[in-house]
């Protein structure tokens, strides 16, 4: 168990598969970034694999000013037991006061393992991080800038905000995409820390007979926002819109039945009674009129922006914004401020 | 080889089911309107170890954690084909977050293991109300196993080694693990079979002795049913944290590190229509509401 320490970096977590870094541990840094200056400390990225300290340049770009690279043969390929063990024993020999991790299906296989070897606190799939002061109910107690860890739950019906007072480090896993990805700044500078564990294959106790990767097919289910087109985005060559709205957002793009009987998109991204089914945090319907079909798969949606050019539309109905417009324009207008967003 | 195996499930409120009555007036959910199920996850657990015992024999023990009320999913279990069935119940373990329910359902899995050494525990990968997916790995961690995550097949289990085909998220991976191990299934493990019509019949009467205090307050009366609940094998096993030798301070909210500071309803609908302009202003205003509200990050 480890106890509070105030002068603890702050942590993220890298993620790297045969290679490649992962996106999401990029934008961990921008918000690490945030919060290790918030708190005054440094900000440290941690990253572990065969031959990864060849990542330490692109992480400290990203906003990390010391990478921590673990780097051993029996690391080359991502297993629970070895990957938790060495995060363990870094986190006690550093003690950092903040361990952020990407939400990815490897962040959600091994944060729980470290966290429960720690006995620390740990917040799945947040979808914000916050450093700010807490008042424990109970025993009055006042904790001071602590990691706020926002998540939503229940099936996303509410937000919850969770604080780890005293079993340090406070740790979280967070969604992949709904941090801003900054542009890398190559003038940043950085130290980079190489770290032998010297692991033995009784470390791993399983082997991996063979791993397949597929092409990654859209998973509209597990989507929290999903850009969606129909026939009134009017061409192959409009729905390039859709893809660039979705690509700001971080979200899947999805589609009527007409957009996917014109072969604007593939069928896979088919949104509705005869294709998915979904339950995102936010659907942006672009040129939707809204058919009960297609309204069956989306109005549970928690949030929907319904973009059309007709204001009769039924999809307005169950929309909470609308805006009644030609998409050429609204789309870019939206990037924007998606983009200029901080 | 027969396999003794635990599959640790979890009643839930039916999140997917939140219809005009679960509303309240202003928008937010009203939790207790709402249906109480089989997290949809764990009947593919339990199937996945119910095809294992057909396979190879053994026993499957399902364990619930929660009030009494979740007896119905153990129930339902013993309808599906379990063997025994336990409920943990204890108004000490309430508010325990992930790390100290891993720790409570590893000591009811040592519990079992001390009768009869268990081999493999199954779980659904995550329960619906909290999507943390994060107990099954704490409780690996806890009983000092190997865990296999997101399986989709068992493929087979040859002495004390398990093959199984699991969803890295970007593909599949094929891995070998030793037993004992804990395995979380996806719902794309096999198909839960239905209740068996003879089984409804047979456990119909099962109950708990917490359900039997409930149902029968004359305590005399309570003790006699379940004495003769018990020689037709219709006594469903309940343990409190003694029962299990479990540590209290780690358990319940003193065992638990995360602490919830604040909770926002989300408003669903009712919030009203807005009409946004298409002018940069006025769609600039609507992204910066939906970053206010954590609809995008």
């Amino acid at each position: 168990m480890i106890e509070a320490n105030r002068q603890g970096d702050v942590w993220v977590v890298a993620e790297q598969n045969d290679g490649q870094l992962h996106d999401v541990g990029l934008e961990l840094l921008s918000k690490g970034r945030e919060l290790a200056e918030t708190l005054g400390v440094r900000l440290t990225a941690v990253v572990m694999g065969a031959d990864v300290a060849r990542h330490a340049e692109r992480l400290i770009h990203h906003g990390a000013d010391r990478v921590v690279a673990a780097e051993d043969a029996l690391l080359a390929h991502y297993q629970t037991n070895p990957y938790a063990k060495v995060l363990c024993r870094l986190i006690e020999e550093h003690k950092p006061q903040i361990v952020i991790y990407g939400a990815t299906p490897l962040g959600r296989d091994l944060a729980p393992r470290v966290a429960s070897a720690l006995r620390a606190g740990l917040t799945a799939d947040c979808t914000d991080l916050d450093i700010g002061d807490h008042v424990e109910p109970g025993t009055k107690e006042k904790y001071d800038r602590l990691l706020l860890q926002i998540r939503p739950a229940f099936g996303g019906n509410i937000i919850a905000t969770i604080v780890n007072p005293e079993r340090w480090p406070q740790m979280a896993t967070v969604r992949e995409g709904v941090m801003r990805l900054p542009d890398a700044d190559t003038s940043r500078r950085g130290e980079v820390v190489r770290f032998k564990p010297d692991l033995s294959p009784a470390d791993l106790p399983l082997k991996i007979l063979d791993h397949t990767r597929a092409e990654r097919k859209v998973n509209l289910k597990a989507a929290r926002v999903i850009v969606a087109g129909g026939a009134g985005v009017g061409s192959k060559e409009n729905f390039r819109l859709i893809w660039d709205l979705a690509n700001a957002l971080g979200a899947a793009a999805g589609a009527s039945r007409a957009a996917v009987d014109n072969g604007w998109i593939d069928k896979d991204h088919q949104v509705g009674q005869t294709g998915t089914t979904v339950r995102p945090a936010l659907y942006i319907a672009v040129g939707i009129s809204g058919a009960v079909q297609h309204r069956a798969g989306m109005n549970e949606a928690q949030k929907i922006v319904a973009i059309n050019a007709d204001p009769h539309a039924p999809i307005f109905q169950v929309a909470h914004y609308g805006i009644v417009g030609d998409l050429n324009r609204v789309i870019p207008m939206m990037i924007d401020a998606i983009k200029k967003r901080v | 080889m027969a396999y003794n195996i635990v599959v640790l499930i979890k009643q839930v409120p039916d999140t997917k089911r939140i219809t005009g009555e679960a509303m309240r007036d202003d928008g937010t959910v009203n939790r207790s309107a709402l249906p109480a199920i089989f997290n949809p996850e764990d009947l593919h657990a339990l199937e996945t170890a119910l095809e294992l015992r057909e396979r190879h024999g053994g026993r499957v023990t399902v364990v619930t954690m929660g009030p009494p009320m979740a007896c119905e999913t153990l129930r339902e279990s013993l309808e599906r084909g379990a063997d025994d069935v336990v409920l943990l119940t204890d108004r000490r373990a309430a508010a325990s977050d992930t790390l100290a329910t891993s720790y409570i359902l590893s000591c009811a899995v040592r519990k079992l293991a001390a009768r009869k050494p268990v081999d493999m525990v199954v779980c659904g990968r995550q329960a619906i109300d909290g999507d943390t997916a994060q107990v099954p790995p704490q409780t690996a961690e806890k009983l000092g196993w190997p865990q296999v995550t997101y399986v989709e097949e068992v493929e087979a289990v040859e002495g004390r080694t398990i093959r199984a085909r699991r969803n890295t998220g970007t593909g599949t991976e094929r891995v070998e693990c030793p037993l004992p191990c804990l395995l979380t299934v996806t719902d794309q493990a096999p198909a839960p079979r239905p209740p068996s019509a003879k089984r409804i019949m047979a456990v119909k009467k099962a109950r708990s002795r917490a359900e039997i205090e409930r149902e029968t307050p004359d305590p005399a009366q309570a003790q006699a049913r379940a004495e003769a609940l018990q020689t037709r094998g219709l006594l469903i096993t309940q343990w409190d944290l003694q029962d299990i030798g479990a540590d209290l301070t780690w358990c319940g909210r003193d065992g638990s590190p995360t602490k919830v500071k604040r909770i926002q309803s989300v408003v669903l609908k009712g919030s009203g229509f807005k009409k946004v302009e298409p002018t940069e202003e006025a769609i600039t205003t609507m992204v910066h509401e939906l970053i206010e509200d954590h609809t995008i990050g």
